[in-house]
């Protein structure tokens, strides 16, 4: 399908949060969250700390899960079906919804293997020229190929923090997913490298849909086409990015976005 | 005032800290001049290149090679019984575990360690022993297989600890990144974890190998204490550490053969030198990462 369809028209839901409640313990972190994030946009996630932004974004791909003492209610579907099914295979669904974190963390493994590490535990692919063209691909869209082509059997940790945000962005389309869940990937970034992943975003957006947590609020007005606004754990505004920087209905939104609080 | 008792209390702090260099170096010293003149009087080709131990026939043989042979055959026997295993119980203890399952087994390993060698030795003497001739049809009980079980016991709490506190100082983003990748737990814990652990997990086998090289008592009462090159796991041998603690009791001061002993613990302690070097060569790698 073209760029020229989702111009104008609607596009579709791709992940769909319902009810949904989670606690750590006893303490309730997400309260009654209802949101829809459609496919081939930007969504972020902005809120003062402690909002549960994180813990929403990853609830997406239920990496919560490997907190101890995180219940949840509620749903969460992801192309239409609901990933907190206890028949739902979690594998599958993290394969499909890729996570890039806050500081970055490749493994301390060669660059090569970072990307094809995706590629092996899925076992999407066995033969090694296919592997090397999806990893080369892979290094190509985050534009980190030609730093890098000479040294791939080098440690990941040998370079630059950016670049190593880059190698873990690479890791992640490299099993091509339809989601990429960032979870403040540019909070340990300098500004120039800030914006080159920005920049990053708004390329990857053509085929992924994005959703961002920031706490940057500029960040979420200069890449994202919707936003949605919590707090203590609610949420209180989501909708188009422009409206919530300009109009808020919510007074919350307004205080936040014009920097009264947070 | 108090700038002089700062001044005296580093010093005090210095000396204690020089001390254990000291010791070091004492030991070495002493080590060295009697293996020294051992070597001048009998020669270093003999005692390196020869099977024969028989300190007190006339003329004397201190050939070493049976030494070291059965020093080898136990300790690489006790690391293949207790490297897995010890590997295998870390990871159970770090990754796997509910919390109050592993704090049981945590206290329980430190246990372990506490176990003093000799009760150690005298439990392998009137139990393992007499299972392992009953079990395997042998002669006798005391080999070097059994050598190598009582061993690996005291081996496994030194792997499991410092393994154990290497897969744990793994960050958890490692992990989790994995994990968000679609790899299961098993994938993420094998190729990432254990990956990212790997230097501390090495420095852990090379202690315990240090443990093993170096241990006397349990290996004296369970391996037969004969000199001989053993033609398998399941012949009696006689280590370096025993040989030791057996014949220094018995040999005149200044004596040949005294200082043959002296000998045997210069070559012991140029090879814990160098598995003791080894291990600190990889943990310090993990640090710098």
């Amino acid at each position: 399908m073209d760029e020229g369809f989702f111009e104008n028209g609607e596009k579709m839901e791709q992940i769909e949060i319902k009810d949904f409640y989670l606690y750590y313990g006893k303490f309730c972190a997400l309260e009654n969250i209802n949101l829809s994030i459609k496919e081939k946009r930007i969504t972020s996630m902005i809120g003062p700390s402690g909002c549960g932004k994180s813990t929403l974004l990853r609830s997406i791909n239920r990496i919560n899960d490997t907190i101890e003492g995180v219940r949840t209610t509620g749903q969460i579907f992801v192309n239409g079906k609901n990933i907190y099914d206890p028949s739902y295979d979690i594998d599958s669904l993290r394969r499909n919804i890729g996570m890039v974190f806050q500081r970055p963390n490749p493994f301390p493994i060669s660059i090569y293997k970072n990307v094809s590490f995706g590629l092996e535990v899925n076992r999407i692919c066995s033969k090694k020229s296919v592997m090397n063209e999806i990893v080369e691909k892979s290094l190509r869209d985050v534009l980190l190929w030609d730093e890098i082509k000479d040294k791939l059997k080098k440690s990941a940790l040998t370079l630059t923090l950016e670049q190593q945000q880059r190698l873990c962005i690479a890791r992640v389309i490299a099993v091509k997913p339809q989601v990429i869940l960032l979870d403040e990937p540019c909070s340990a970034l300098d500004p120039v490298a800030t914006r080159k992943i920005e920049e990053l975003m708004l390329i990857l957006k053509q085929n992924y849909t994005i959703v961002i947590v920031t706490h940057n609020m500029q960040q979420a007005a200069r890449v994202s086409q919707d936003t949605a606004f919590m707090l203590l754990g609610k949420l209180i505004e989501f909708n188009k990015t422009s409206t919530i920087f300009t109009k808020p209905k919510k007074k919350e939104t307004d205080d936040y976005v014009s920097g009264r609080f947070g | 005032m108090k700038k002089t008792k700062d001044k005296i209390i580093e010093k005090i702090i210095f000396i204690c800290g020089i001390l254990s260099i000291i010791f070091v170096a004492l030991i070495f010293g002493f080590l060295f001049k009697e293996g020294i003149e051992f070597f001048r009087d009998f020669g270093l080709k003999n005692f390196l290149g020869s099977a024969v131990w028989r300190p007190t026939s006339v003329p004397p043989q201190f050939g070493i090679l049976s030494l070291i042979a059965g020093s080898v055959l136990v300790t690489v026997g006790a690391c293949i019984i207790a490297v897995p295993l010890g590997i295998a119980a870390a990871l159970y203890i770090s990754e796997l575990a509910p919390k109050a399952i592993r704090d049981i087994l945590k206290s329980l390993v430190e246990l372990m360690a506490a176990v003093p060698s000799v009760v150690i030795g005298f439990v392998g003497m009137v139990i393992v022993a007499p299972y392992v001739r009953i079990i395997l049809n042998l002669p006798t009980g005391l080999t070097a297989f059994t050598g190598s079980l009582v061993l690996a016991f005291m081996a496994m709490p030194t792997i499991i600890t410092i393994s154990e506190d290497a897969i744990r100082s793994v960050p958890k983003q490692y992990k989790d990144g994995a994990l968000a990748l679609g790899a299961t737990n098993w994938q993420a814990i094998r190729r990432v974890v254990l990956m990212a652990a790997m230097p501390g997990i090495i420095a852990a086998i090379m202690l315990g190998i240090g443990r093993v090289i170096g241990e006397t008592m349990a290996v004296m009462m369970v391996t037969g204490n004969a000199a001989h090159i053993p033609h398998s796991i399941f012949e009696p041998v006689r280590t370096m550490t025993a040989t030791i603690a057996a014949e220094m009791g018995e040999t005149v001061r200044e004596s040949l053969h005294y200082r043959s002993l002296f000998a045997i613990g210069l070559i012991l302690f140029l090879i814990t030198f160098i598995v003791n070097f080894v291990a600190d060569l990889f943990s310090g790698r993990s640090k710098n990462q």
